[in-house]
C-alpha cells in the first residue's frame, strides 16, 4: 500500500540549516548534509531543502551542496528557493536533486511550469504555494509569505496542475510557526480537487497533528522543520505513532 | 568488475552513479556499443517519456545493442517500461524483451504514484536478504501489466509488475537508488549476479 510521507524540511542559508519562526528570526540547526543523513537513517521518506538566500552569487554554493547531499543520501530530495529558469533547474537536477520546487517565479511567470514539465517531466516539478486567509479568502502570497498576490489559492492550484506540476507543497502562513496543527480544511479541499499529490506544510507541533492532516486534511505527505530539528518529535516516534493510529507509513523492519 | 550505466537522453543518471559509488563500485557512463557490450553488468536507467527515449535509443542504435546483451542487464523505472513490448505513453513501441504491455494508471487514485510502496510476492535473486514486503520508492504514471515474467508485484490502483525477469534481463519499476537500505540491497544483489 502506498504510504503517507514524512518530509523534514531544511532551510538553508550560506550552506547551513536554519529555521525561521514565522520566517523571521532565524536559529541555526546544523550542517545540512549531516542532518539530512540523520533523517534518512531515521526513516524520513523524503527531504526538502529550501535555499532562503538564493542570491545569484550563492547559486554555485547551492549546486555544490546538492551534489554533496546526493552523494550521501539514499532517499529522494527536493530543492527550492530562488529557482526561476530552465538553466537553474538543469544545474540542480544534474547535481543529483530528484525534484525542484518553484514558488514566486511560478506566480510571476506561470508558463515556467509548462516549460519545466516539458523539459524535465512533471514528476520533478513541485510548485510551492504560500497561502494566507485574508478578508474571507485564501490568497496566494510570495516573498516568503509576506507579499499578497491577486491570486486566489484554489483556482491557482488547479491552474498549476493543468500546467504540468507534479506535486503541490502547500504552506499555510496562518498556521506556519504556530505549532497548532496543519490547515486541514484547506488542504483537504485542495487535495480532493487535484489528481496530483499534496504536501501539507505549516503548523506541526504534536504527533496527532500529522494524524489529523492525513485523515481530515487528506494530505499525501506532511512537511515540518523545527519540531524535527530541535528534536521535539523524532521521525521514528512519529512513524510508530502514525502506525498505531492506522495511518499507512513506511517503517523499516 | 565493470559496471556500465547506459547513458542516453533519459534524465538524471547521477543518482544511480552515486548509489553505486556508495556500494564501492565506480560505474562507467557510456552510450558506446562496444563499451556496453564489454561490461560485466549493464544498468539501463531512465526517467522521462517513453516515445522520446525510444527514438533516442534507436537513433543511437542502442535498441539493438541492449536486446542483444548476454550479461546481466538491470532496467530501472522507465528502463523497465522500455524493455516491455509497447507503452501507452504516446503509443510507443518499445524493446520487446518482455512481451508485456505498459498501461497508464486509471485515475482512481492520484497519478503519478509518488512515494513508498511494498514489494510483494518477490521471486528473484534481486530480492535476496530483504525484509518481508519491503518498501521501495516509486514515481510513475505508467505500469507494466502482470505477466509470466513478473517476479514482484505492487498494488496501486491495480496490481502491477514491480519487477520483471527473463534470462539475463532484470527490471524494477521503483527507484533502487532512492529506496534507502532496501534499494542498496537490491542493487548489491544485482551486482552479485
Amino acid at each position: 500500500m502506498l504510504t503517507k510521507r514524512i518530509i523534514p524540511c531544511l532551510d538553508i542559508k550560506d550552506g547551513r540549516t536554519v529555521k525561521g519562526v514565522n520566517f523571521v528570526g532565524l536559529r541555526d540547526a546544523g550542517d545540512p548534509v549531516e542532518l539530512a543523513a540523520t533523517y534518512a537513517a531515521e526513516g524520513a521518506d523524503e527531504l526538502v531543502f529550501l535555499d532562503i538566500t538564493a542570491t545569484v552569487e550563492k547559486r554555485k554554493t547551492l549546486v555544490e551542496l546538492v551534489r554533496r547531499v546526493a552523494a550521501e543520501i539514499n532517499i529522494p530530495f527536493t530543492v527550492g528557493g530562488g529557482i526561476s529558469s530552465i538553466e537553474d533547474v538543469s544545474a540542480l537536477l544534474n547535481a543529483g536533486a530528484d525534484k525542484i520546487s518553484i514558488n514566486s517565479s511560478a506566480v510571476k511567470r506561470p508558463d515556467l511550469i509548462n516549460e519545466l514539465a516539458l523539459e524535465f517531466g512533471s514528476q520533478c516539478v513541485v510548485v510551492a504555494i504560500d497561502t494566507r486567509f485574508v478578508e474571507g479568502e485564501h490568497i496566494v502570497h510570495v516573498r516568503g509569505g509576506r507579499t499578497p498576490t491577486e491570486l486566489r489559492t484554489i483556482p491557482w492550484v488547479k491552474e498549476v496542475e493543468q500546467r504540468g506540476a507534479g506535486e503541490i507543497l502547500l504552506t499555510s502562513m496562518d498556521h506556519d510557526g504556530t505549532k497548532a496543527g496543519f490547515a486541514n480544511e484547506l488542504t483537504s479541499e485542495i487535495s480532493k480537487a487535484l489528481s496530483i499529490p499534496v504536501i501539507a506544510s505549516g503548523g506541526a507541533g504534536q504527533m496527532n497533528h500529522f494524524v489529523d492532516t492525513f485523515t481530515d486534511g487528506n494530505a499525501d505527505a506532511a512537511l515540518a522543520a523545527s519540531i524535527f530539528h530541535f528534536k521535539e518529535i523524532s521521525v521514528p516516534d512519529l512513524k510508530s505513532f502514525l502506525k498505531e493510529n492506522n495511518i499507512p507509513v513506511r517503517v523499516e523492519k | 568488475m565493470s559496471v556500465v550505466i547506459v547513458n542516453y537522453n533519459a534524465g538524471n543518471v547521477q543518482s544511480v552513479t552515486y548509489a553505486l559509488q556508495r556500494l564501492g563500485v565506480e560505474p562507467i557512463l557510456s552510450a558506446d556499443p562496444d563499451i556496453i557490450r564489454s561490461a560485466d553488468k549493464v544498468i539501463f536507467p531512465g526517467v522521462g517519456e517513453a516515445s522520446t527515449a525510444m527514438n533516442f535509443l534507436r537513433k543511437q542504435g542502442l535498441d539493438q545493442v541492449i536486446e542483444s546483451l548476454k550479461q546481466p542487464v538491470f532496467g530501472v523505472c522507465l528502463g523497465l517500461q522500455l524493455m516491455c513490448k509497447h507503452s501507452e505513453e504516446n503509443d510507443a513501441d518499445c524493446l520487446g524483451i518482455f512481451d508485456v504491455q505498459v498501461r497508464k494508471f486509471e485515475p482512481k487514485l492520484k497519478v503519478p504514484q509518488m512515494g513508498w510502496n511494498n514489494l510483494e510476492n518477490m521471486n528473484s535473486p534481486l530480492f535476496a536478504d530483504l525484509p518481508e514486503e519491503p518498501y521501495v520508492y516509486y514515481v510513475h504514471s505508467y505500469y507494466a501489466e502482470l505477466s509470466e515474467y513478473t517476479v514482484a508485484e505492487t498494488e496501486y490502483v491495480n496490481r502491477f509488475s514491480a519487477a520483471l525477469q527473463k534470462d539475463n534481463f532484470y527490471a524494477l519499476q521503483a527507484h533502487p537508488e532512492k529506496s534507502g537500505k532496501v534499494g542498496e540491497q537490491i542493487l548489491s544483489n544485482f551486482l552479485k549476479l
